[in-house]
């Protein structure tokens, strides 16, 4: 009887200790925020290989559209609130964030992750003194897509690198407005990331800046107005109707449905307009680098979606354990064995375009890695300028003026008022803004 | 000839109505449609109102990338507790307002309203920061406490109205009785009051599950209603338009059928005191 008290209390400690115990051997939960794009939506489907291989880390997403994404993860970043671990940020912010100690360091990578192997162009946007303060998932410039039927059409052969000149004139020779095809589609919309950040890449290539030596607004210099009227010009001769409201997806639409000639934009959307499921001219498509002036720069664009570790979050080891995951070569792999070599996430890694399997598959990988390493985020235009950023200038105030500016560009467009005239808005308020924020600082 | 004119006016203004009746209802309409077509379909330069490939795949892509009976269970937490919450505060509020009448009384109904006029944005901080103090970021209870703030001035601000109403004699009769004032507010007042009190409760309950600037904010992965869901499916690159429409079919769907069904109260609610 004592025997079988003795067992059933022995049972009973063994299972209470156990209950106890179970906590200590709890997976952690760490909380990912990520955009909807597709290849974060490819990452979170393949997430499961992750958790199979970390079975004491469990993953919770948040995904969100990038405006309402960058609001939340800023605020929370700024109050370290720390909702989050892992936070999807752009190279605007990856600069800013880390300078002012809102970033983990990225120093728990792992032996195997090869640092090196990241396009140096890349790296060097998020590092700050030689660290690493955010991982790149994907990288995008820009570059010219164009029809070569229409092109072929009109007589003209798109050379790898062409003049914003010829631009124009192939432009002009693919548009039959009475058929509905546009030789050009521009984004148009105002906003920092929509036209200002087209425009801003353009200026580049026109020898244009943002801001001088002395933080003094550049507006109003010829090299802005020649950026400005070739945009303007080309626009009301070869392109779309409304196009002060067209974006990425409204051109891309345009595109795929085979009412623009050339489309100038993410080299992200090489693999959409090449996508025979929702493309009509997906055989037709034809790759260029971004034009330029022969001014020694290009109008091409740098970015990249990035994993960083707001300084704020209690799990930052698990945290940097995913986005070693996220961002590796075996990840590449994993991709390209589930979803084919087109869909792993470009413009990351070197070791990536030295693979046969992806160029083969990627028509347009060449010239993104082309575009990638023809950008100097520190060095941007022709003339020497106190910012890093291709397309933005990363300093915080850019999110408000480069909408305000974009602002100014869309009414130009529109017809709303003249080149002068938005370029001297442009001046104006930008200069406001930097005297409220006290530059030259 | 007077009829005439009569039943041709009743005409004009009946067609007025479909007619503003449709503009209104045709957003949602091709919402549902959008979300029957495919991605290619959905941003086609020359889209069809009814003749295309109908497809269920964007809604099973929905169900299976997002956790949409997880939201919507946040949503109806929220919208609903946070409605039930403000009524009991609200309820006490609009009876001493409108029966126990002071001189500031109009000046702090009008002091209830005007925090309505604020810019969210304008408190984003320093509520953001209580939220952190008090761990109550990407909880329900948290999102319940902000609700029922949101919503309270606009629940004192109708149920005012609705007891205004009600004949004060019949609250004195009750007095007279010997009725106490949680006897008076309980068996005299909210009785006569239901209609109004109903339409409150569903009308709050619709803004709060409407709310998009808070829910947005203040949550994550545990606490994010529907709203949080909607805006998973836009993307400044890449095609998604059928898919967020199907995903805002499906978090408009449960409070479409809520307003039908409540619709008589609703309009009742909405239009008592208006014509007297």
């Amino acid at each position: 009887m004592l025997n079988k008290l003795t067992k059933t209390t022995c049972t009973a400690l063994s299972i209470s200790a156990a209950l106890f115990m179970a906590p200590a051997v709890n997976a952690e939960t760490i909380t990912i925020a990520t955009v909807n794009n597709g290849d974060m939506i490819t990452m979170k489907e393949l997430s499961s290989d992750f958790e199979a291989k970390h079975p004491d880390i469990d993953l919770k997403w948040v995904t969100l559209e990038e405006n309402i994404l960058r609001q939340r993860v800023t605020t929370d970043v700024a109050t370290k609130g720390g909702q989050y671990d892992v936070m999807t940020i752009g190279t605007y912010e990856v600069p800013i964030w880390g300078k002012q100690g809102w970033l983990t360091e990225l120093d728990g990578l792992g032996p195997d992750y090869d640092e090196e192997d990241l396009l140096p162009a890349i790296r060097s946007g998020l590092s700050l003194n030689n660290k690493l303060y955010a991982a790149p998932f994907y990288g995008e410039s820009s570059m010219v897509m164009y029809r070569k039927d229409l092109l072929e059409k009109a007589g003209l052969e798109m050379p790898t690198k062409p003049s914003w000149k010829f631009i124009r004139q192939a432009a002009k020779a693919m548009t039959d407005k009475d058929t509905g095809v546009y030789g050009i589609c521009l984004r148009g919309k105002a906003g920092w990331g929509e036209n200002t950040a087209l425009i801003t890449a353009m200026s580049n290539s026109f020898g244009a800046r943002w801001f001088d030596e002395n933080w003094k607004p550049q507006f109003n210099t010829q090299e802005w107005k020649d950026t400005l009227q070739y945009y303007v010009d080309v626009m009301e001769e070869s392109g779309p109707p409304g196009a002060s409201s067209n974006g990425f997806n409204e051109n891309l639409a345009l595109f795929q449905t085979g009412k623009c000639g050339i489309w100038i934009d993410a080299t992200v959307a090489g693999a959409f307009v090449t996508n025979k499921k929702d493309s009509e001219v997906a055989d037709k498509v034809g790759f260029a680098m971004a034009p330029d002036m022969d001014l020694g720069k290009r109008g091409n664009w740098l970015w990249a979606w990035t994993l960083a570790v707001p300084s704020s979050s209690k799990k930052a080891d698990a945290a940097q354990k995913f986005i070693s995951w996220a961002t590796s070569k075996d990840y590449s792999a994993l991709v390209a064995k589930e979803k084919g070599w087109a869909a792993v996430p470009p413009g990351t890694r070197t070791s990536l375009y030295e693979n046969p399997k992806y160029m083969e598959a990627a028509p347009f990988a060449e010239i993104t890695l082309a575009s990638i390493e023809s950008v100097d985020p520190k060095n941007p235009t022709v003339k020497p300028v106190p910012y890093v950023g291709v397309q933005f200038v990363a300093i915080p105030e850019f999110q408000g003026i480069g909408t305000a500016v974009g602002q100014q560009f869309s009414a130009a467009l529109a017809g709303k008022m003249t080149v002068d005239q938005a370029l001297a808005n442009a001046q104006r308020l930008v200069e406001r803004a930097m005297r409220k924020a006290r530059y030259p600082k | 000839m007077a009829t005439n004119s009569s039943s041709k006016s009743k005409v004009i203004y009946t067609l007025l109505a479909w007619t503003i009746s449709a503009a209104i209802f045709f957003p949602i309409l091709w919402t549902l449609l959008t979300s029957f077509k495919t991605e290619a379909e959905a941003i086609s330069a020359n889209p069809s109102l009814f003749m295309f490939d109908w497809t269920l795949e964007n809604y099973r892509d929905v169900l299976e990338r997002s956790p949409y009976f997880d939201h919507f269970w946040n949503s109806v937490v929220i919208s609903v507790g946070s409605s039930l919450i403000g009524l009991l505060i609200a309820i006490p509020a609009a009876w001493s307002m409108a029966f126990v009448q002071s001189k500031r009384t109009k000046h702090l109904l009008m002091w209830m309203l005007s925090t309505k006029m604020l810019p969210p944005v304008g408190v984003l901080i320093p509520i953001y920061l209580l939220f952190r103090d008090f761990d109550l970021l990407d909880t329900k209870l948290g999102l319940v406490i902000v609700m029922t703030l949101i919503n309270l001035p606009i629940m004192v601000w109708m149920l005012y109205t609705y007891f205004r109403e009600i004949p004060n004699e019949i609250l004195e009769a009750s007095r007279m009785d010997g009725a106490s004032i949680s006897a008076e507010i309980f068996h005299v007042l909210l009785p006569i009051a239901l209609p109004g009190i109903a339409s409150t409760l569903l009308l709050n309950v619709i803004l709060a599950w409407n709310e998009a600037f808070w829910t947005l904010i203040l949550t994550a992965a545990n606490a994010a209603p529907l709203t949080a869901f909607i805006a998973s499916y836009s993307s400044p690159e890449g095609l998604f338009y059928a898919k967020l429409s199907a995903a805002s079919a499906m978090a408009i769907a449960p409070i479409l059928i809520l307003g039908w069904f409540s619709q008589k109260q609703l309009v009742r609610g909405l239009t008592f005191g208006a014509v007297k």
